[in-house]
């Protein structure tokens, strides 16, 4: 069966590449690899939303050129034959790729490669990533002030720092509301399966959650919490459609500036590694209206929300107690990006083990 | 008590799609026709139950419709195979690729619009019901009944059924399109009652693990039956395991699923010779009458 399987992959990239592989040559080719379905109405929705402002904006002198569900383990194929196909530069845009795309780079030292939410670079390849946290710290404050149980329910994906240092901002955004916040995780381990994600919806609100806060890429949990009478927060998308009565906000990935002006830095020459990180201030994170809560609330969340983006007010800003007692951070000085980047451990607070 | 309901009605909308698409793949494989299509006519079913739900507001419009996306995708099926006697594998996998892909393009503009949802009575809709009724009745009928018997025959052994006067290749278009007609409606269950919208390959693998649960059933529907409410118990159960807090390694939850099922069912189905018995003996094997 995993034989199938695997051709089934490997013939769905091959078609997904055949038709990418058809199109004109004579603009900057500029392509992006997706781990979903562009309909997937979340993560890469948003990507494919960037992608749109790139065409819109830079139209008449850049083609764009997509694949998607790309599995992470097919990635190294999809990526080389975008790099043979004559693309300028690579955008790849799941933590998955990041491997497949450092060996694919070394290859092709004239295309430039970016990578979203990794860490490895190359002089050839960029990382770029959004603080997604900031948005999860507003999530939390939120939380706290709204449930009647003081317990929420956390759909994740994988351990991957990303998702890591969202949990610990949730929590520490909940606990400055409330100390004894309580928060039940449930890893899918999977980034898109709206039938797992709705079932642990259902499984963490039978267990005493009332909100619903989630890292996985699908509308279905806050479909559950809306049936079920509960609340929750969208996920990169504003999906206040699926849930008008449940979703309080949503953390919207804003990627469109940022494509834009490094698909212009390439095609002038003024590109270079980097490894860039920018959240609400640059506006790469941005939240949707906030709804079903008392003003006060969100109020409350607002402020937060304009002190993060002016910088006065950080997530991480120490000291802060890990899970296992020991404090990390200076007084007063948030965290180290390093350490945020390469996040693995749990704050105080939250009750599950990390997976390793 | 309460609690325990909830994990119970989860675990019952796990498993449902799983054993609807399971029980016409089973009808389908025993007359003989092995179709790897199963993932590509589901997703169909979604695409097509959501859309027509949504644009004419029945869901039960919705249902038919799904039915007969999934019939229609296993008709090209039939005839790519039984008429043209293509090769059965890759027919069935060339199926999912085609459904998975034309559900996209179909789908497009349905991104993003919630969609309707199966009424409920106590949380449960009616096609948890049928799906159980329809597992009797397909092992009534296999098992009980002179069609059950001709089409067992034709599984087994097409030439002998043909030399009887059976008429092979017409019962495994029948058999294919009720597996089809399963298929579709089990991907109406997803787009419909589990997570009521559209989203793109929003199946993700239920129609392998379908698939799967037939062979590990040794072709018996109350075996399938058995299977597919253990690996949506144990997938559930998982999740209620992590949410408890007790420190599992939630990959190993994750994997559970697969393991506890496929070790029961073999358990079950300990007797190989008995297991053999059941295997439909010309499965995938191209039959080409001969006069």
């Amino acid at each position: 069966m995993k034989k199938l399987l695997m051709s089934v992959a490997v013939a769905a990239v091959a078609l997904s590449l055949g038709s990418a592989a058809s199109l004109a040559a004579d603009k900057f080719k500029a392509c992006w690899v997706y781990v979903g379905p562009v309909g997937d109405g979340g993560y890469t929705f948003q990507h494919d939303v960037g992608r749109k402002q790139v065409d819109k904006e830079l139209g008449d002198k850049v083609e764009t050129v997509f694949v998607e569900n790309v599995a992470e383990a097919d990635a190294d194929r999809a990526i080389e034959r975008l790099a043979r196909d004559g693309c300028k530069i690579i955008f790849t845009t799941s933590f998955g790729f990041m491997d497949p795309t450092i060996k694919v780079a070394a290859k092709f030292p004239d295309v430039k490669f970016e990578h979203a939410t990794g860490y490895k670079t190359a002089p050839n390849v960029a990382t770029y990533n959004a603080k997604f946290h900031e948005g999860r710290y507003i999530l939390g404050q939120i939380a706290a002030k709204m449930s009647k149980t003081g317990t929420a329910g956390y759909i994740v994906s994988f351990p991957i720092p990303e998702v890591v240092s969202g949990i610990n901002s949730f929590m520490l955004g909940a606990q400055s509301v409330n100390p004894d916040f309580k928060v039940k995780i449930v890893w899918v381990n999977t980034w898109f399966d709206p039938g797992k994600e709705a079932d642990a919806a259902k499984v963490l609100l039978s267990q005493g959650a009332d909100i619903l806060v989630q890292h996985t890429d699908s509308t279905a949990a806050l479909q559950i919490a809306q049936e079920q009478g509960k609340l929750g927060f969208g996920q990169s998308s504003d999906m206040i459609k699926f849930a008008p009565k449940a979703q309080m906000t949503a953390i919207v990935d804003t990627w469109g500036p940022y494509y834009v002006e490094r698909v212009k830095a390439a095609m002038d020459g003024s590109w270079k590694s980097q490894q860039s990180w920018e959240g609400m201030k640059e506006g790469l994170v941005t939240m949707a209206p906030y709804t079903n809560m008392p003003d006060d609330v969100a109020k409350m969340a607002a402020a937060t929300q304009a002190d993060i983006t002016s910088g006065k007010l950080n997530p991480f800003t120490g000291p802060i107690t890990k899970q296992d007692g020991t404090v990390v951070g200076e007084a007063g000085k948030p965290l180290a990006d390093g350490d945020i980047l390469g996040m693995n451990w749990y704050v105080k607070g939250v009750d599950d083990k990390l997976p390793q | 008590m309460e609690q325990f309901l909830a994990v119970f009605l989860t675990i019952i909308t796990a498993a449902t799609p799983l054993l609807i698409a399971a029980i016409g793949e089973l009808v389908v494989e025993r007359s003989g026709v092995l179709n790897l299509g199963v993932e590509g006519m589901m997703v169909m079913g979604a695409i097509a139950g959501f859309a027509v739900a949504l644009l004419t507001g029945s869901t039960l419009l919705g249902i038919g419709a799904a039915i007969a996306a999934g019939v229609a995708m296993s008709l090209l099926f039939g005839f790519l195979t039984l008429t043209l006697v293509a090769n059965q594998v890759a027919s069935g996998l060339a199926l999912t690729l085609l459904g998975l892909g034309l559900s996209g393009l179909i789908g497009e503009s349905f991104v993003g619009q919630p969609g309707l949802k199966l009424p409920t009575v106590f949380g449960i809709d009616g096609l948890v019901p049928f799906s159980l009724l329809l597992t009797a009745a397909v092992a009534y009928v296999l098992f009980k009944t002179k069609v059950g018997l001709i089409i067992r025959a034709v599984g087994n052994n097409h030439n002998s059924a043909h030399a009887l006067g059976y008429r092979v290749i017409g019962l495994r278009y029948l058999c294919v399109m009720f597996g089809g007609g399963c298929a579709g409606l089990a991907g109406a269950y997803l787009s419909l009652a589990y997570t009521p919208q559209w989203i793109e390959n929003m199946t993700a693998g239920r129609g392998w693990i379908a698939l799967a649960l037939v062979v590990f059933a040794s072709w018996r529907p109350l075996r399938t039956l058995v299977g597919a409410y253990l690996f949506g118990a144990v997938s559930i159960l998982g999740f209620v395991v992590q949410a408890m807090g007790l420190g599992i390694p939630s990959q190993f939850l994750s994997a559970l699923p697969y393991l506890v099922t496929i070790i029961a069912l073999v358990i079950i189905s300990g007797n190989k010779r008995l297991t053999r018995a059941n295997t439909p003996a010309c499965l995938a094997q191209s039959f080409v009458p001969d006069r």
